[in-house]
């Protein structure tokens, strides 16, 4: 970043995808929006090296301020893009693939509906990470998403596969009306975790703040999670919720906490 | 001599009611009487003869006062302000009329700004959660000639909507209601006792903030399943009482506002209550319905989302139409810094909005485009003053069950006021003039 | 005005007998003439098939539940919105455009008039100021009846006169145009969370069945003569075995006539008929009833139908069927939107997925097709999707394809997961038939322009009728090479004329003309009885004063053209 926006840029071109097979001077000439202009990047960005041929070839470094771009890692599909300082909304919002690593925090919206790839973030998270699309009931689905620091709230809402885990806490209704994929909550977790999950599995290794109503004691178990081994409490549900039977059996949400 | 205007509607809030009466002079220029409504929408007839009326567009002068500018000259400021501007802000359209929203979408639309009503502080949050879950609803009238359980959760309609429960929910005689209040159990879900709350058959005093967890524990109580001791402060065994109220009826009918849409868990508040609403369909007939505020916010709603496709929150800085509340809602776009100018209409962001995103509207172009004086003509660097729709001029509105209602003219604006619609008129054909020079 | 000559184009037009002769369509004033002078605008249309514009005669395109659906399916919009340009607004919306897109993909595929579906009458402003903000097609809107409370305590008493007066009061009072029936009873059953699945389900409360219903209004429609007949959407939608309550539904017009001046022959338009003709008993049994269903039909001529296609895609269902809609969601477990109406009706929206993965969604998009070739009269046989319902309207264009060329059906068939079951469970692997493009024309055009009474008016291209006139880069003399080329030839127009005004050309729009809201102006007797009723239920039952339900100016309703009835001497 040389020459920072007066309002924010969303930086939709800037994934491997869009830079494959491109040189320096023609990743200049990508667009990008400063609110209803329609410039190139090279306005705002120093642009060094050349891309891949294609966006598994690829790896994009982005330095410099970039607290006000949105939409770095949009949509892409492979390649590598390292982001050095914290950044704003959307970061690998509908990737399919590739690896993303955040070195500071990012804002909301991270890995919308993310379907695949590896998304570190190696500071705190914004609200709404791994989510679905307002509207959709199809979140994330696939793909891996690890927060070193803290993540905000409404993470994994909608999620139907994948994983995150978060080294720190979580804010309120992580995992809200989830239908698969797994939650790992190293830290602590405030309330309305898990709220109309469907189907799916939370571990959280710290606290609760206040527990659903709709997660019903179902013993105690020892399981090993991210390389640790322990005793976990054991609840099913949201009981208030829907549920599907394999087997002829229901089939609940899990949630496991660290005894 | 005075002659009497009858089924006037009163523009003040999503109550709609439409059964006013107003008396005029027989010129048709002043305003005298005002029967059948309540005292905030007589006053809001009543005011609308001050004296101390402002009725001519005002620039805010470098030393804080103010300056008389001509119409025309508050044209070509804001067509101005929003040809230049990268991203405009055209916030508030809840207290106009239909014909003057769409007036507004041709504007922002050539001028590729974002678009906003006043959802943003108010229900929002409800149409982000019938997003996710959907909305089993009714007209009024269902709840007038049907409903025999009737929860208020979250809201105060003794205050915020007065006339409510003597038009529709409480009180009146339906076709299938005969008895009137007898034949209603009346269910309030609010930590206070408000006045509302002490009409109430049942009364929750649901802790604050825990609305979501006590929406979960009647979902389980209705299936019978394991409850804790307590919820939200309230015993499992008044849960279970009150699952058995709400499953026993034969018609029910869930009403709420900012209570639970702007408390910590928002839209997800609404989604378990719609959710709730939904599971009590497998048992007996029920329905939901938000608490809508402003008389026309939920046209605002209406007209964006047939033209743009979305009810709020609207981002056309592209071209086309975008939508992510925390991302094109307008409280994040003032307060991460994201606008270059700012206009607003029917709504007083300056009074609603946190300080936070009142504060950088002075630092930006800026429009108010009001009858009155508020905190946000005060931020504004102008000011347009124009006629009270539903008093000095028509248009068409929606109620808060979305049924349209054409709002009449029943008096005569001070003279020479234009009209909201006739202002967007002429800014929108200057800003073509200017962007098609361009 | 202009004037304008189609020069040389290969012609259908069921309304004159033409069935590709290459002829020249002249259009001066908005009308079709005989010819024009020399200095008229010739568009070339060598090679290419030119018929009148298509009439749309059931989809739900403007009004609260359209809306609804709008609002609640942000992700309908997702990454597909086209930009402001040329003449066009910005548009939106997969399953469900936003106004301005609907009247630009009507046009740019030659359609020129469309009617919506089902009007809420309380909510008649808003299906209004949804059909002003629809560019270039002239649209009219049914108003619903099958549930409406003076109705059913005017039938309980068999009072069709009453009737009549009323319907004729809410046509004036909605600007609507047609009886329109949906669910008859079950819809006022849903009210209490009930329905009626069968003709002789009484409705609770007014202890009225469906069967009386749909009697009682065909009789009231045919004592007013109004242009299109009584319009319905049978009980049991959706339910193997449905077949037979569609038949129970079919076998009440028997006997009846029709009466009118505007050269309308049935008294009973079936819709959507796909959906009302499945045979089964459970989701695994489940097959095709459309042979039971075009037999009946076929043989009794004062019945047309339009067949509600599906289109394997993600959509959005929305329907005036309440109870089904929330039957729908207990199956798919999809975000359910229900609005209730007062003394009225209902509507219900789910989101459907037509995937052809799935067996029973394959059946259905087999059903949608049997139906058309199974039918003899293509006079009678109109296409449509129930947009959104069935698929997008967008997907005419793909339906065509599929009724021209048996190989792009089997095509289909070959690509389900589940082909055996698909071929075990209907007709469509033995129907060799491909549709023509005169019987096109019949379908899409002249049938459904004479079904609603607007034959004098358009559907076709004689000389004095309306200058609505589509031109397909389609040549009826080449055969066709890849039948995909019938899906793009028909997506988008070389040319669309609508009133005489050119509003297409090469698939972009450049003119968006003066479009019209159709309605039906009925002049009958004074009844001070129904007045009193109506009086008296404002009074008591509505939400609204009778005056603010009465009221719907000017700005809603801005180009306003009428069909006149004079039933004064019924």
């Amino acid at each position: 970043m040389k020459n920072p926006p007066a309002l924010y840029l969303e930086a939709d071109n800037v994934s491997p995808d869009a830079f494959a097979g491109k040189t320096a001077a023609q990743i200049a000439e990508l667009s990008v929006h400063e609110g209803n202009t329609t410039p190139t990047l090279g306005k705002y960005f120093e642009v060094k090296g050349d891309a891949g041929a294609t966006a598994a070839d690829t790896k994009i470094v982005v330095k410099g301020d970039v607290k006000r771009v949105k939409y770095l890692g949009f949509k892409m599909s492979a390649g590598e893009l390292v982001i050095e300082g914290t950044t704003d909304l959307y970061v690998g919002a509908w990737m399919t693939g590739g690896k993303i690593l955040a070195k500071g925090d990012v804002a909301a919206f991270a890995a919308t509906a993310m379907k695949g790839g590896e998304l570190v973030i190696e500071g705190n998270a914004g609200n709404y990470l791994g989510a679905a699309y307002r509207g959709d009931w199809r979140g994330m689905s696939g793909g891996k998403i690890l927060v070193k620091g803290d993540a905000g709230s409404d993470i994994g809402m909608y999620m139907t596969g994948g994983e995150i885990v978060v080294n720190g806490n979580v804010d309120v209704h992580a995992m809200t009306h989830a239908e698969g994929g797994k939650l790992i909550v190293k830290g602590n977790a405030k309330s309305k975790l898990g709220g109309q999950m469907v189907k799916g599995t939370i571990y959280v290794f710290g606290n609760i703040e206040v527990m659903m109503p709709g997660f019903k004691p179902n013993g105690e178990v020892e399981l090993e999670v991210e390389g640790t081994k322990a005793k976990f409490a054991h609840f099913l549900g949201d009981i208030g919720e829907r549920h599907g039977k394999s087997k002829g059996v229901v089939v609940y949400g899990n949630l496991y906490k660290k005894i | 001599m005075t002659k009497t205007v009858t089924d006037v509607i009163c523009p003040f809030c999503g109550t709609l009611c439409d059964d006013l009466e107003v008396v005029v002079s027989d010129d048709g220029k002043k305003l005298l009487e005002v029967y059948n409504a309540c005292v905030i929408g007589t006053e809001k007839f009543l005011h609308s003869q001050s004296a101390d009326r402002v009725t001519r567009p005002r620039m805010h002068q470098e030393d804080g006062s103010w300056k008389e500018v001509s119409y025309d000259e508050a044209v070509e400021y804001t067509a101005q302000m929003l040809a230049k501007a990268k991203k405009p802000l055209m916030y508030g359209w809840s207290s106009t009329n239909c014909e003057a929203q769409s007036v507004g979408n041709e504007i922002a639309e050539i001028s590729r700004a974002c678009c906003d009503n006043t959802a943003a502080v108010c229900h929002g949050t409800t149409l982000i959660a019938v997003q996710d879950i959907g909305l089993p609803t009714c007209t009024l009238g269902e709840v007038k000639n049907r409903a025999d359980r009737v929860i208020f959760w979250g809201c105060n309609p003794a205050h915020a909507h007065p006339r409510h429960m003597s038009r529709y929910s409480i009180f009146p005689r339906g076709f299938f209601t005969g008895k009137g209040q007898m034949s209603r159990k009346l269910i309030v879900v609010d930590p206070r006792t408000t006045d509302t709350a002490k009409m109430a058959d049942v009364h929750l005093q649901v802790e604050q903030g825990r609305d979501y967890e006590l929406l979960d524990a009647l979902r389980v109580a209705l299936k019978g399943e394991w409850l804790p001791d307590e919820v939200a402060g309230i015993p499992a065994e008044k849960i279970r009482e009150a699952a058995d109220v709400l499953k026993s009826g034969r018609f029910g009918i869930i009403f709420f506002g900012m209570g639970v849409t702007q408390s910590i868990s928002k839209n997800h508040n609404i989604d378990a209550a719609i959710a709730l609403t939904k599971d009590l369909n497998e048992y007996t007939k029920y329905s939901i319905m938000p608490m809508r505020g402003h008389y026309n916010v939920t046209g605002s709603g209406e007209v964006f989302a047939w033209q743009f496709g979305f009810p709020y929150a609207v981002d056309l800085s592209r071209g086309f139409a975008r939508y992510n509340p925390g991302d094109t809602s307008s409280i994040d776009l003032l307060t991460r810094g994201e606008i270059d100018a700012m206009f607003t209409i029917g709504s007083d962001p300056g009074a609603h909005f946190p300080i936070s995103a009142v504060k950088p509207i002075a630092n930006v172009p800026s429009v108010c485009i009001d009858p009155h004086l508020t905190p946000t003509s005060g931020v504004s660097k102008l000011h347009v003053p124009v006629a009270f729709n539903g008093v000095e001029c028509g248009g068409n509105c929606y109620r808060m069950d979305n049924v349209p209602i054409d709002c009449r003219k029943v008096v005569e604006p001070p003279e020479g006021m234009l009209t909201d619609e006739q202002f967007l008129i002429k800014v929108r054909d200057r800003l073509k003039q200017l962007k098609g020079a361009a | 005005m202009s004037e304008y000559l189609i020069k040389n184009g290969h012609v259908f037009d069921p309304v004159q007998g033409i069935k590709g002769d290459k002829k020249d369509i002249a259009i001066k004033d908005g009308k079709i003439v005989d010819k024009v002078g020399s200095g008229a605008k010739v568009i070339d249309a060598s090679g290419k098939t030119v018929m009148a514009g298509a009439v749309e005669i059931h989809a739900h395109i403007a009004g609260p539940k359209v809306n609804l659906g709008r609002i609640y399916r942000p992700e309908d919009k997702l990454f597909s919105c086209t930009p402001t340009h040329g003449m066009e607004r910005m548009g939106g919306g997969a399953s469900i455009p936003t106004t301005f897109k609907t009247g630009y993909e009507y046009a740019k595929m030659g359609y020129t008039t469309a009617m919506e579906a089902a009007m809420p009458p309380l909510f008649a402003r808003h299906v209004h100021e949804e059909i002003r903000d629809t560019p270039i097609i002239d649209e009219g809107a049914f108003p619903v009846f099958g549930n409406n409370w003076f109705v059913l305590e005017y039938l309980k008493n068999q009072e069709v006169e009453n009737t009549a007066a009323y319907i004729a009061w809410m046509l004036r009072v909605t600007k609507g145009y047609a009886v329109k029936v949906v669910n008859p009873g079950g819809t006022e059953a849903w009210a209490w969370g009930l329905n009626c699945l069968s003709v002789n389900d009484p409705v609770p409360y007014f202890d009225i069945t469906p069967a009386e219903i749909v009697k009682g209004l065909i009789e009231a429609n045919e004592y007013l003569g109004l242009p299109h007949s009584m319009h319905i959407h049978p009980n049991n939608l959706g339910n193997p075995g449905c077949y037979e309550t569609t038949l129970d539904t079919l076998k009440l017009a028997e006997g009846y006539k029709a009466k009118n001046t505007f050269g309308r022959e049935q008294v009973m338009h079936l819709t959507h008929s796909q959906f009302h003709s499945y045979k089964g008993t459970n989701w695994g049994d489940f097959e095709s009833g459309a042979k039971e269903i075009t037999d009946y039909v076929n043989k009794n001529k004062n019945i047309t139908i339009d067949t509600g296609n599906v289109t394997l895609d993600e959509t959005t269902t929305m329907t005036a069927d309440g109870p089904f809609e929330h039957h729908l969601t207990g199956l798919n477990h999809l975000k359910w939107a229900n609005c209730d109406v007062e003394l009225e009706t209902a509507a219900g929206v789910v989101p459907y997925i037509y995937s052809p993965n799935i067996s029973v969604c394959a059946i259905q998009w087999a059903i949608g097709l049997e139906i058309p070739l199974m039918m003899k009269d293509p006079m009678r046989c109109y296409i449509t999707t129930d947009h959104p319902n069935a698929g997008p309207f967008t997907r005419y264009p793909r339906v065509i394809k599929w009724l021209m060329s048996k190989k792009a059906r089997d095509t289909q068939v070959n690509a389900f997961k589940h082909k055996d079951k698909v071929l075990s469970q209907t007709s469509i692997g033995e129907l060799d038939r491909e549709i023509s493009l005169y019987e096109l024309a019949q379908m899409t055009r002249a049938g459904p322009a004479k079904s609603l009474g607007l034959t004098a008016i358009c559907g076709g291209l004689k000389p004095g009728m309306d200058a609505d006139v589509a031109v397909y880069n389609f040549n009826p003399d080449k055969p066709v090479a890849n039948p995909d080329d019938i899906e793009t030839a028909f997506s988008r127009c070389a040319a669309v004329f609508k009133s005489g005004v050119q509003v297409v050309s090469n698939g972009e729009i450049v003119g968006t003309g003066n479009k019209r809201t159709l309605w039906v102006n009925v002049k009958v007797n004074d009844n001070p009885q129904v007045m009193r009723d109506i009086n008296e239920k404002f009074v008591k039952y509505y939400s609204m004063t009778q005056n603010n339900y009465e009221a719907l100016g000017h700005h809603f309703v801005p180009n306003p053209f009428a069909l006149e009835v004079d039933a004064t001497q019924a």
